[in-house]
């Protein structure tokens, strides 16, 4: 049994600067990541890290607008101390050496974005992602952090208490990805999730292939709420075949959208008036997909983005990486030819409900990074939000867990006395466990298991048994497919456009799904670097998932953000400031909900009608 | 040897690569599961073999290295061939993962953004180390020929074990080391335009390990610290705020054996990296500035 202070689960930003953090406060702290965290996925971010660093501009203005953004679906005390935090955690970066794209005066240069009242997005060149990683990556080796790369956590080791607010979590279950060998790994202070995204619900995203929810989904098992899951945006413009983002940048420059018969559709059949092409992202993905929906669309499946008319120097000059992209993703030359296009899933606003400090509902377990919620994004994230939740909500967890008191959160967890709880949601199947097995869930209550090392062996045991399972039948079902099925209802039924109809059709499918996988088998017998299994495991993590974004989505007759409902064409603040809440519940998720905070450290947000 | 092709599957599915002789069906098998599964015992069987293809149609020829050091049968490494019917801006990641898929779940490789930033899909395609993702089938000869990363210990299939190469990164003391300390209170260590813009290439670097792969030097003495590493010093050798102490200190640790005089400019790191970073380039300069230095103390 492998044993630190702190155990970081995810070697991406939030990872980094939790490990990072951790350290600095004096703790024992490894990184365990199922990629080497040069490999993940904040690599990919282009446009910058949102922070309030100059005259004229302050915490309480980007606070503003990012509540304005998430369409009062954020937490108050939570985006007051992402404001707050940013803009010494960016400057921390850039002293350890980040290169950020700098001004005639040698200080960091910062750009407009869509959505905020000042150009404040800190970048460095269209890569901020990669060198942020890269910086944050260094400095771990600067700190000889130990770093278990390779190494894929595939459960929680957690105790036995029957109600999950008592729960503790010790450690993790990892399996070798070089050797197949599945070990403990004890945290005597805590475990800090932060493994990033979960586009793979999806079959078209801008998101990594290894971003498929595991820390989110095992959270969930082991009985910490999933919050807001029903809230994932699209992104507008990425290539049809990889879902390769093409920047916002383009349309910036003045590119321009046309569907099949060469229409410039955005104005021509009056999806935005005013903005055109440069709506926000939510209005150009709908108009694209009504375009496509009413036989408009280039193949039946996308519209033409082109910046041919910019010309070639401008183009070399402020878009080269686009061309590139569009070359090397898609084999279209952008000087000579527009470039396909069509909305994908980029990002999930929703995940792991955490207070300000990192802290999940069970003690000992820290989230932070994508696959948390502590409610910053609310029902829409603005561009350059996502890159500062990773470094000041990383730090935060990074520092709590290693023991500094950041003071008590204001943001509650688990269900307290306001609880509103759902019942009669006319679901068409009953979701959750198909004959739930011990396996699926981490705590199995009764309290037979509280000691901490006790707890880890015994999650290693259970761990060892499923793996050995799924390797020793030979017959059954494939992760692919199910993958691809259940990709494609999501993609189909719980895309851009939502109806009920939709809606209750993917639970039927992941429903379909999820008892598929009950005979799901993993064909590689071997034990080095087995893909096979890695995936398989990963798929069942994609179902839950992708129920919890279904469930919420249905239960929402509201359109907020990036949630559109076709028969709810208004953002219902009467019935709907308060956030979607599921809980595992052995098996059987159950939907409640938690109140919004709007109550700020020196004001109160109104919500207004979200115009631009 | 009769395999189960379901009939409504033949149109959809890739012309097989060794066509056995005709099949029927004989019954359809039972339930959802079942019947997938006879599809994909029919496929694997139609598309894994070691004669030459016939391709039909619009189909291609992916030829792919196969080697598992615990699996009877893989054990004697092996070319299996695949054929993968072609769609516009495929990739050869894109072909790997149908193969993969549709074909073998037991094939192996390093894959995850498919977008040239994450660096794990370095391989070397027909002859020449490129990222899998990066590369267009169209660009391409066929049969398209992928290998593992030459002069790396084979892992399993396509993939190699990267720890020598992050090794070498790691020798470089890869972190920056400002002449002094900031204040805090959200002051900029402040860099000229023009210094950044020198050490832009070199921060372009995704770990990918395709320079190292196609170094001759590299090949031949382990510890040569090789063109990623040597351009990671760069990156920090070259940026004016790590001060002139600090810039000897890190010549000094390029100056040694087995640091910039072992390239012999043969530039086929720089040819190979997929994010065009002028490596050989690099390295020269630091020579140079290395002899600079001497010359000061002589
Ligand atoms: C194309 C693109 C562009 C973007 N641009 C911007 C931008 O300009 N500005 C902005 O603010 N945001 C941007 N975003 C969003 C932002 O980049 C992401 O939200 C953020 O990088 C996620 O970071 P993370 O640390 O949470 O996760 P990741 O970087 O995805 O890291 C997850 C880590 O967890 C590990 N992991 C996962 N599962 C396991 C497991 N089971 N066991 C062990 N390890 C595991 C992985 O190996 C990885 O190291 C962009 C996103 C995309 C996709
Ligand atoms: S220098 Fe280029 S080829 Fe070498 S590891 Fe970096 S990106 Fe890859
Ligand atoms: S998959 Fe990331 S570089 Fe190719």
């Amino acid at each position: 049994m492998h044993e630190h202070d702190v155990l970081v689960i995810g070697g991406g930003g939030a990872g980094l600067r939790a490990a990072i953090a951790a350290h600095e406060e004096g703790a024992d702290v490894a990184i365990v990541t199922k990629l080497h965290p040069v490999r993940s996925h904040t690599g990919a971010a282009e446009g910058g890290i949102n922070a309030a660093l100059r005259e004229g501009d302050d915490w309480e203005l980007h606070a503003y607008d990012t509540m304005k953004g998430s369409d009062y679906l954020g937490d108050a005390p939570a985006i007051e101390t992402l404001a707050q935090d940013s803009p010494e955690e960016t400057i921390q970066l850039e002293n350890w050496g980040m290169p950020f794209s700098r001004e005639d005066d040698g200080r960091v240069s910062q750009r407009p974005f869509g959505g905020l009242s000042f150009a404040r997005t800190t970048y460095a060149g269209a890569e901020t992602g990669h060198h942020m990683l890269h910086t944050m990556y260094e400095q771990v080796v600067k700190r000889g952090i130990q770093v278990y790369d390779e190494w894929y956590v595939s459960n929680l080791a957690v105790t036995d208490h029957d109600d999950p607010a008592d729960r503790e979590c010790h450690g993790v279950v990892a399996y070798d990805i070089k050797t197949g060998a599945v070990e403990g790994f004890k945290a005597r202070n805590g475990v800090i999730l932060a493994t990033g995204g979960t586009g793979q619900v999806y079959d078209h995203t801008t998101n990594a292939v290894a971003n498929t929810g595991d820390g989110a989904a095992m959270a969930y098992r082991a009985g910490v709420p999933l919050e807001d899951m029903e809230f994932v945006q699209f992104h507008p413009t990425t290539l049809p075949s990889t879902g390769v983002l093409i920047s916002e940048g383009v349309r910036g420059e003045g590119g321009i959208l046309y569907n099949a018969e060469g229409e410039r559709f955005m104005f021509e059949y009056g999806y935005a008036n005013n903005a055109g092409e440069l709506a926000s992202r939510d209005v150009v993905s709908r108009a694209e997909l009504t375009e496509v929906n009413e036989g408009r669309g280039v193949n039946d499946e996308y519209v033409y983005l082109d910046m041919r008319h910019l010309g070639e120097e401008r183009i070399t000059d402020r878009l080269e990486n686009i061309l590139h992209l569009a070359r090397d993703f898609e084999g279209v030359d952008g000087l000579e030819e527009p470039m396909p296009v069509k909305p994908g899933q980029h990002y999930e606003m929703g995940g792991i409900e955490t207070d300000e400090n990192g802290e999940t509902l069970i003690d000992g377990l820290y989230a932070a990074g994508e696959c948390a919620c502590v409610s910053v994004h609310g029902s829409n994230r603005l561009g350059g939000n996502a890159l500062p939740e990773l470094i000041v909500f990383g730090a935060r967890a990074g520092r709590h867990a290693a023991g500094a008191d950041l003071g008590e959160a204001e943001i509650t967890k688990g269900k307290t006395p306001e609880i509103e709880q759902e019942d009669g949601l006319d679901t068409p199947v009953e979701p959750g466990a198909v004959g739930a097995s011990d396996e699926d869930a981490v705590a199995d209550g009764g309290a037979a298991v509280v000691e901490p090392d006790e707890t880890v062996r015994t999650a290693v045991e259970r761990e060892r048994t499923r793996i050995e399972e799924l390797m020793e039948k030979d017959d059954g079902i494939q992760h692919a497919e199910l993958r691809e099925d259940l990709q494609k209802s999501m993609t189909a039924n719980v895309n851009v456009f939502r109806n009920e109809e939709g809606l209750k059709q993917a639970l039927e499918d992941i429903r379909e799904v999820r008892e598929a996988y009950q005979d799901v088998y993993v064909n590689d017998p071997s034990r080095t670097f087995n893909t096979d299994l890695i995936h398989t495991i990963e798929t069942r993590n994609l179902i839950d998932l992708a129920e919890a974004i279904t469930l919420g989505a249905l239960a929402r007759d509201e359109f907020r953000g990036a949630h559109w409902r076709q028969a709810h064409q208004e953002r219902k603040d009467d019935e709907w400031l308060k956030h979607t809440m599921l809980s595992w519940n052995d098996g059987s998720p159950e939907l409640w909900y938690k109140p919004v905070i709007l109550e700020g450290e020196a004001k109160t947000y109104e919500p207004k009608e979200r115009s631009y | 040897m009769s395999t189960q092709v379901p009939e409504e599957q033949d149109q959809e599915q890739p012309e097989s690569v060794e066509q056995e002789a005709e099949t029927a069906v004989e019954e359809e098998p039972a339930s959802h599961g079942d019947r997938r599964r006879a599809e994909r015992d029919a496929k694997r069987q139609q598309s894994v073999s070691g004669a030459p293809a016939e391709i039909e149609g619009d189909t291609f020829q992916l030829k792919v290295f196969r080697y598992d050091p615990e699996v009877e049968g893989k054990m004697e490494p092996r070319f299996d061939d695949f054929a993968i019917p072609r769609e516009k801006g495929m990739t050869v990641l894109d072909a790997l993962i149908y193969a993969r898929d549709r074909y073998d779940t037991t094939l192996t490789f390093r894959h995850s953004c498919r977008q040239a930033v994450c660096g794990s899909d370095a391989l070397f395609i027909n002859g020449r180390q490129r990222l899998g993702c990066q590369t267009q089938i169209s660009d391409l000869e066929g049969p398209v020929r992928v290998e593992p990363l030459p002069h790396q210990d084979v892992v399993k299939d396509l993939v190699v074990d990267m720890e020598h190469f992050y090794d070498q990164m790691h020798a470089v003391e890869p972190f920056f080391q400002p002449e002094e300390e900031s204040d805090g209170d959200l002051e900029e260590y402040r860099q000229t335009r023009e210094n950044r813009e020198k050490i832009k290439m070199s921060t372009r670097c995704i770990w990918c390990g395709a320079c190292m792969s196609s170094c001759n030097v590299a090949a031949g003495d382990n510890q040569y610290l090789g063109p990623a590493a040597i351009n990671k010093a760069y990156r920090f050798a070259m940026d004016k705020r790590e001060g002139e102490n600090m810039k000897e200190h890190r010549l000094n640790v390029m100056d040694q054996e087995h640091g910039v005089w072992r390239c012999q400019t043969q530039f086929s790191c720089t040819n190979v990296c997929p994010k065009d970073i002028p490596l050989t380039e690099h390295i020269q300069e630091l020579k140079r500035e290395a002899v600079k230095q001497n010359l000061k103390f002589w």
